[in-house]
């Protein structure tokens, strides 16, 4: 108990500073929206990667963005944790609400953005030099945790979350690089969940999985939804129509269509949409 | 048919770039065994353990070595080290890093130059720096010099061993919430650590071989410093220096020790190398 308390000091409240209360609390209930992007466009140099998107991410529920490749979904998402500040010559106009608060607003620390929007890519990146143990709790041991209890009963949480433990649990001190391919992507989830973000963005997290593992990672994020509101890219549009709440569809950098998954597959807005989902383009 | 020429090209091309390794390898086998052949002779307990004294030492068979010399380069050597290699992979870790800082052109412009400058024109260097103010010559303005001709290499190694790490472990790393500096010191550069080693240590390769920058900085000493602050701040000895003027001396004993600090110069750079090795991937096995 003792423990737990010690925690929700170190990992809950310290990383992450300053939450805006009240409100925000408000509309971390199920459903409400969470994140929400406002006329949202990312530019390469003079190229428009994502045109004016506006769209709702709502608390505790899975977000699918699908579309054809190059039609922006991942530049997309990399604007929803201000991933693009790493890349250079992209820029970022409109607004990228969290808890209501602007993310690209001058006073904002990315630092602490990518704290609470953590991110899984499409290729596992497991810390070259580091333990399985290491890689699990790099983002509580590097900004100064030395806890060894808080952080082996994190590297055990997160590594259940994402369904690792059972493979891992007699070899933590192997080097994270010595696991499979797929291994390395639920390593990379147990990472990214083990400093307890409040949304995770997931670029194609299944993309180089084999269908067991797959299915595995779908399971896990079936059941982080209580937890974690989660947006994901997509290729797969059967993936999409199970796992997700919402779906966006995207084509050339436009936001086409918003909808709920299920009126997005039976029954869509627009042609264009229909047209993507039954295969007739992309 | 057509199977059997490609199998047969393969053959050929492994041929030429065997003979070609050979051909690489025959001028330096020949340099060692020539060095060894002509200085094994006058290695012996005074080599390692008397200092060098006037020439008639020599020629009336006293007592006479190259300790104060071996003393020296470890000092000016490692002093050079400790002064280039902090710099070399900041300046590194600033060029491949931090790519779009304003400072960047002109860092790069810099390290060029050093890159390219002779090494003699560095020794001029460190004796405008150092030796002039001081007003006299000294271990410290021979480190100086020897620390220019490091620079350049630690930085540009450094710089293109961190590159070679793929972005995406920067981005996992960001993305966790961990600020710039931090995913570099403790995700990058320990990946790029192989990397880093090897440019130290052509680095060090390098420098412990030149002599020209040494000429007016440390400038040689035919004695061992009285006092200890003496390897520092008063001339001293090194191997590359103390060879050229052994060589160009008119004493036949004198030449034969000069190949003998050739042997030593010639193993310290090997057993830089194997130590620097075997500490990196001692240190890989030894980290949980």
């Amino acid at each position: 108990m003792e423990q737990a308390e010690a925690r929700k000091s170190l990992v809950t409240r310290a990383p992450y500073g300053r939450r805006p209360e009240g409100q925000a609390a408000e509309l971390r209930e199920l459903g409400k929206v969470r994140m929400q992007t406002r006329s949202l466009s990312v530019h390469y140099g003079t190229a428009v990667g994502v045109h004016d998107v506006t769209l709702p991410i709502y608390n505790q529920q899975i977000t699918a963005l699908i579309g054809p490749s190059g039609c922006g979904k991942t530049t997309f998402l990399r604007a929803l944790n201000r991933m693009h500040d790493q890349t250079r010559g992209a820029r970022v106009t409109g607004q990228a609400l969290l808890d209501g608060e602007d993310i690209y607003a001058p006073k904002i620390d990315p630092v602490i953005i990518r704290r609470r929007v953590g991110m899984v890519f499409q290729k596992p990146t497991p810390f070259p030099t580091m333990s399985i143990y290491d890689n699990v709790v790099a983002g509580l041991k590097l900004v100064g945790i030395r806890n060894t209890a808080l952080l082996d009963e994190v590297v055990e949480r997160a590594l259940h979350q994402a369904a690792l433990w059972d493979e891992v649990k007699d070899r933590l001190r192997n080097p994270g690089g010595s696991l499979s391919g797929g291994q390395q992507q639920r390593l990379s989830i147990a990472r990214a969940l083990a400093v307890e973000p409040e949304v995770l963005l997931m670029d194609e997290p299944t993309s180089s999985l084999d269908p067991q593992s797959t299915m595995r990672i779908e399971e896990l994020m079936a059941e982080l939804k209580t937890q974690v509101t989660i947006v994901i890219v997509t290729h797969n549009m059967q993936q999409a129509s199970r796992i997700s709440d919402h779906t966006a569809f995207f084509y050339v950098g436009d936001l086409v269509e918003f909808n709920p998954t299920r009126k997005m597959f039976t029954n869509p807005d627009e042609d264009r949409t229909e047209d993507y989902i039954t295969g007739r383009f992309g | 048919m057509n199977l059997k020429r490609r199998h047969w090209r393969d053959r050929l091309m492994l041929g030429v770039l065997s003979a070609a390794t050979v051909l690489v390898l025959i001028p330096l086998f020949i340099v060692i065994v020539y060095v060894v052949v002509q200085g094994i002779g006058a290695l012996n307990g005074d080599f390692f353990t008397k200092e060098l004294g006037s020439p008639a030492r020599a020629q009336m068979g006293q007592e006479t070595g190259l300790v104060h010399t071996i003393l020296g380069t470890m000092v000016v050597d490692l002093l050079a080290l400790l002064l280039a290699v902090p710099l070399g992979i900041g300046a590194g870790i600033m060029l491949s890093e931090y790519p779009d800082h304003r400072l960047n052109p002109l860092l790069r412009l810099l390290n060029d130059t050093l890159n390219g400058m002779p090494a003699i024109l560095k020794g001029l260097l460190a004796f405008a720096l150092i030796v002039k103010p001081m007003g006299t010559f000294s271990g410290f303005a021979g480190a100086v010099a020897l620390a220019f001709v490091m620079l350049p290499i630690i930085a540009r190694t450094t710089e293109s061993a961190l590159m070679i790490i793929p972005w995406s472990i920067r981005e996992a790393g960001l993305a966790l919430g961990l600020p710039r500096w931090r995913v570099v010191l403790s995700t990058i550069i320990p990946t790029a650590r192989v990397g880093l080693m090897t440019g130290i240590l052509i680095a060090f390769a390098r420098a412990a071989g030149e002599a020209a920058p040494l000429l007016f900085t440390s400038f040689g000493n035919n004695y061992l410093p009285s006092h200890w602050s003496g390897w520092l701040l008063g001339p001293v000895d090194t191997l590359p220096q103390r060879l050229y003027s052994l060589a160009i001396s008119p004493y036949k004993q004198w030449h034969e020790m000069g190949w003998a600090a050739g042997i030593i110069l010639l193993s310290m750079v090997i057993v830089a190398f194997v130590i620097g090795r075997l500490a990196w991937s001692g240190s890989r096995v030894a980290k949980r």
